[in-house]
């Protein structure tokens, strides 16, 4: 059918009924709202390039290097695991790229889409459910994190820190984390009603705090025992300890790595089912 | 035209309810919108339309009663009602970091339509929207008119069963609110099922086959615009101003003219069959007010005979 709009105009028109299969979206409704967000992230793709080995060069050319040959003279060289301190470092750096990329697309996305610019809402009037568009913005998270990831270690690959061998491993870890702590923080960032800095606060007091504690430039037991805690619950340190494990063989009890393996696993678990019953509610009001 | 009353149900509510805690948004409300219908829910800022409007377009919950929707209930069935609605909200919800067109394009996109439809479609409804320039511009750098239309047409984008309107034309310029007027009610004439919310008793009249007056979240009366003035109001209107500090007093003394009088802090309103009479008998009483104005009964009248108060304030 061709409906007569006006004397330049035609429109045609079957009806919804006829075009609109629902159970296609019903299927694939995740992955068409991950579309969106990586036809966003697409407007910035020169800076999160620029950003993803720009960063991690300048972070190893400063810290690696310099704090790297500080250290290597001062305690003899290859004393911290028998590697050098670069590739003692690299699998922490990795951890934090991982994380760091994840929850970068799950926070100011999730935030955007509830308040600033209500596109969830938008999303919502179309087949598509709170739980897809929770699950999608998480696909391009992913895709984000794995990819900075490997940004990350082409850079620790050209400065010797790692072996080709280790990439596959490594990005699994690091990803693995940046799945683990980015599902909490998409359910965080939904219930948020109003953005009045909270983030600065969680960047000041979980992220900062985790990087630093996390045994990140030197083994976690050399932390006095009563900070060690912060390790513990903290994805960074699961990912770091478990990285220097399977990349370069640091000694390892068999029971500490399905630990760490399952401190991801948990946290994905409770931050997805956190992240439906929020999104669900709060389109639903 | 077919007559509407027999055409299939769309939209059926029967005692639709809505509570936030212990405050009914919606109150048990009653109403069907058939196929081909531009259906209207009018009522001032607060009466319980958005609320409305949202648990038509399976999204908000419903509290109680029963609702359904092309023949289906929201509760259990939301995905696949929503695949064939079009939905216009109260606040432009665009995607301010994407053009014109990829914002149909990812609308279109979360239907499950293909890519290779969407670039006609797009080209159809940025022609509809008047926006055939505008595509690569991005939506923030649109003005409010403009936003409003690809939100129009983006509502379109699926060819929706029914398309649901909240405000469409609440703070644009009078310009900008006709050339909208002018899209609707072309896809009015294309027998396109509108479901709309306004405050502006003139958006009603002009786009509405039929409408609900709401107002603290119960229906105050349903009609089309003409039964409706003539049920609840007279065929004229004489409004009188004697200066705000003597409209009370005065209005004691012409009581009995016309049928009926509203007293409004600037003005007496005489409802009567013919103004001009009713004005001779206040002029007899040597009566003489600063201004007056005959025109005909309004849905604004309407709303004030039903509800003591006016519609815009
Ligand atoms: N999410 C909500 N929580 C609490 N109260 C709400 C919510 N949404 C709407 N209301 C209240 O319900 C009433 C009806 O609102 P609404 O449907 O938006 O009215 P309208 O669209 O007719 O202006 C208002 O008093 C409003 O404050
Ligand atoms: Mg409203």
């Amino acid at each position: 059918m061709s409906l007569d709009l006006s004397s330049e105009n035609r429109m045609t028109w079957v009806g919804a009924k006829t075009l609109v299969d629902p159970q296609v979206s019903i299927k694939r409704g995740a992955l068409f709202v991950a579309e969106n967000r990586i036809r966003n992230m697409l407007k910035w793709w020169t800076s999160i390039i620029a950003f993803g080995l720009g960063n991690p060069t300048l972070y190893l050319l400063s810290i690696g290097i310099g704090i790297g040959s500080l250290v290597d003279n001062s305690l003899g060289p290859n004393a911290i695991d028998h590697v050098s301190y670069l590739t003692f470092l690299a699998p922490a750096l990795l951890a934090t790229a991982g994380i760091q990329g994840a929850m970068d697309e799950v926070t100011w996305p999730t935030l955007e889409g509830f308040v600033w610019d209500r596109t969830f809402f938008s999303m919502n009037a179309t087949a598509i459910t709170g739980k897809q568009i929770a699950n999608g913005v998480m696909i391009a998270a992913m895709v984000r994190c794995v990819l900075q990831v490997f940004m990350y270690e082409l850079c620790l690959l050209a400065f010797g820190a790692i072996s080709w061998q280790s990439i596959p491993i490594l990005l699994l870890v690091a990803s693995s984390a940046g799945l683990g702590f980015s599902s909490i923080m998409l359910a965080f960032s939904a219930s948020i009603k109003d953005d009045d800095g909270v983030f600065a606060l969680v960047g000041r007091f979980i992220i900062t705090p985790m990087f630093m504690f996390s045994g990140t430039f030197y083994p976690i037991t050399s932390m006095p025992i009563y900070l060690q805690w912060i390790g513990w619950i903290s994805p960074q340190w699961h990912a770091t300890n478990l990285g220097r494990a399977l990349s370069y063989g640091m000694p390892i009890e068999s029971w500490l790595v399905i630990l760490h393996w399952a401190v991801f696993l948990i946290m994905t678990i409770i931050g997805f089912s956190w992240a439906h019953r929020v999104f669900t509610k709060r389109l639903e009001a | 035209m077919a007559k509407k009353t027999d055409a299939e149900a769309m939209i059926v509510a029967t005692n639709l309810t809505k509570t936030y805690g212990e405050f009914k948004a919606v109150d048990g409300i009653n109403f069907t919108v058939r196929k081909g219908e531009s259906f209207g829910l009018l009522g001032p800022n607060g009466a319980g339309k958005s609320t409305t409007m949202k648990m038509i377009a399976a999204t908000s919950q419903r509290t109680g009663g029963e609702l359904l929707i092309l023949g289906k209930d929201p509760n259990t069935s939301g995905p696949e009602i929503r695949a064939h609605l079009g939905v216009v909200p109260q606040q432009d919800n665009l995607d301010r970091e994407l053009k014109v067109w990829e914002n149909l394009m990812i609308y279109g996109r979360y239907f499950g339509l293909s890519r290779k439809f969407l670039k006609g479609k797009i080209e159809e409804l940025l022609e509809f929207a008047q926006l055939v320039d505008k595509r690569n511009n991005k939506t923030e750098e649109l003005s409010g008119g403009m936003k409003r239309r690809l939100t129009i047409a983006r509502g379109l984008v699926n060819e929706p069963e029914i398309l649901m309107l909240d405000e469409p034309t609440t703070g644009l310029d009078p310009q900008a609110r006709h050339i909208l007027w002018d899209r609707l009610f072309r896809l009015k004439e294309l027998g396109v099922t509108l479901v709309i919310t306004t405050h502006y008793m003139d958006e009603a009249e002009q786009l509405c086959d039929r409408l609900m007056v709401m107002d603290k979240g119960k229906i105050m009366a349903e009609g089309s615009p003409s039964e409706l003035i003539k049920k609840y109001s007279s065929k004229e209107v004489l409004e009188v101003r004697f200066g705000s500090d003597n409209n009370a007093s005065v209005a004691e003394q012409i009581a009995g003219i016309g049928e009926r009088l509203e007293i409004l802090p600037d003005r007496i309103l005489v409802y009567a069959e013919n103004g001009e009479k009713a004005l001779e008998a206040i002029v007899k009483k040597g009566l003489h007010p600063v201004t007056s104005l005959v025109r005909r009964s309004s849905l604004e009248d309407v709303f004030l005979r039903l509800t003591g108060r006016t519609l815009v304030d």
